[in-house]
């Protein structure tokens, strides 16, 4: 029996492991969260209040709910950016700001995305702060940095740090945030393709243009069948 | 207490060692699979380790890796203890590659990535007191 012990401990170790694993796999697997129709984009078409890539009436929606300190969603942005020119003029983009208050600066890039947004230049603030994250976010003071990516995509810098501060602009960046807790969104990027969320395995290229494409050819059909 | 006695001791030390590494593996492993660590919402620094291109080799993630290693230490432990004779060198040799391991993540996350993940440090310090197990065991008769 000696001689078999070692064999035995070792396996039911295996079988343990194994099990242990599948339990907490199981158990950490995403539930995919779906936005309901009446908190649907359709049903509350105020393009005015969104920032919107792409073509405005576009059938397909991409809504990203982004914090702009997270190293994930930079990766994510251009692959985004890309599958919407891709796919033009058939898809749409719309950002929503939900910073992570475990990253320290994340409140206030949203911020400087939104003040850049009051003078027309959301996206070109939103293309900046993903690139440069890896500076801005070290940096004790990124606000300097703020202005200084201002200054460089040709924003009225006065203007600018004005709208930082005002309520307005913290109001948008607090009613992204609402949107997205009230949606059960607890991570970032979390993004809905047409109010379902992308899985995590698709969160690439190929993965995208699957999902979007499939996106496409459903509203198209439903369109013809609409004829 | 004998030579004998003592390193049978040092043996089970290493194999219950082993299972707290192997716990902390399984559960980096899970969240590599669940793909947790392609998002924000825990703590920033362990997405930058765990979400980085160093914590995968491949499409394989180095926790995965790590599982293994530690399945294995308990395993080469377990059999040394039963006096298999070949399973010291095993252990010996899987704990060197451990040790190695850790010290060049510990690396990255000090010198490249600039951020520490807590989960791997507790993998880091189970791999340091593993290695100072073996190094402690007494030299086998044979």
């Amino acid at each position: 029996m000696k001689r078999y012990l070692p064999f035995i401990i070792v396996a039911v170790l295996g079988v343990a492991a194994i099990s242990g694993g599948a339990i907490l796999y199981r158990a950490k697997l995403p539930h995919l969260l779906s936005i309901p129709e009446d908190k649907a984009i359709s049903s509350n078409p105020d393009t005015e209040k969104m920032h919107i890539r792409g073509n405005p009436d576009a059938p397909v929606t991409i809504e990203e709910f982004g914090d702009f300190e997270c190293p994930p969603c930079s990766t994510m942005a251009p692959y985004l950016d890309d599958r919407v020119n891709e796919f033009k003029p058939h898809v749409r983009l719309v950002f929503r700001n939900f910073p992570l208050s475990a990253h320290k600066h994340a409140h206030e890039a949203a911020l400087a995305a939104e003040a850049a947004g009051m003078q027309g230049k959301f996206w070109e603030m939103h293309d900046v702060l993903y690139r440069e994250q890896s500076t801005w976010s070290k940096g004790d003071n990124p606000h300097e940095l703020f202005d200084a990516y201002a200054g460089t995509i040709g924003l009225n810098v006065a203007e600018f740090n004005k709208d930082m501060e005002s309520e307005k602009v913290k109001e948008r960046v607090d009613s992204d945030h609402a949107r997205g807790l009230s949606l059960g969104i607890k991570m970032t990027p979390t993004v809905f393709i047409n109010n379902h969320e992308l899985p995590q395995e698709k969160r690439n290229p190929e993965g995208l243009h699957g999902v979007i494409d499939e996106a496409v050819k459903e509203t198209s059909q439903t369109k013809g069948k609409q004829k | 207490m004998s030579v004998v006695r003592f390193r049978n001791i040092l043996y089970v030390i290493v194999a219950i060692v082993s299972l707290a590494g192997l716990a902390d593996a399984i559960y980096l492993t899970v969240q590599a699979l669940t793909g947790e660590t392609l998002a924000c919402g825990g703590s920033p620094d362990c997405f930058r380790v765990l979400g980085s291109q160093y914590a995968r080799i491949g499409r394989i993630p180095v926790a995965a890796l790590g599982t293994l290693a530690y399945f294995s230490v308990f395993t080469f432990a377990t059999f040394a203890l039963f006096g298999y004779a070949r399973a010291r060198l095993f252990l010996t040799l899987t704990v060197t590659a451990m040790f190695l391991a850790t010290l060049w993540f510990l690396y990255v996350q000090a010198f490249v990535l600039h951020a520490y993940c807590r989960y791997c440090l507790f993998s880091a310090a189970v791999t340091f007191l593993l290695s100072g197990l073996v190094i402690a065991l007494p030299p086998s008769e044979s």
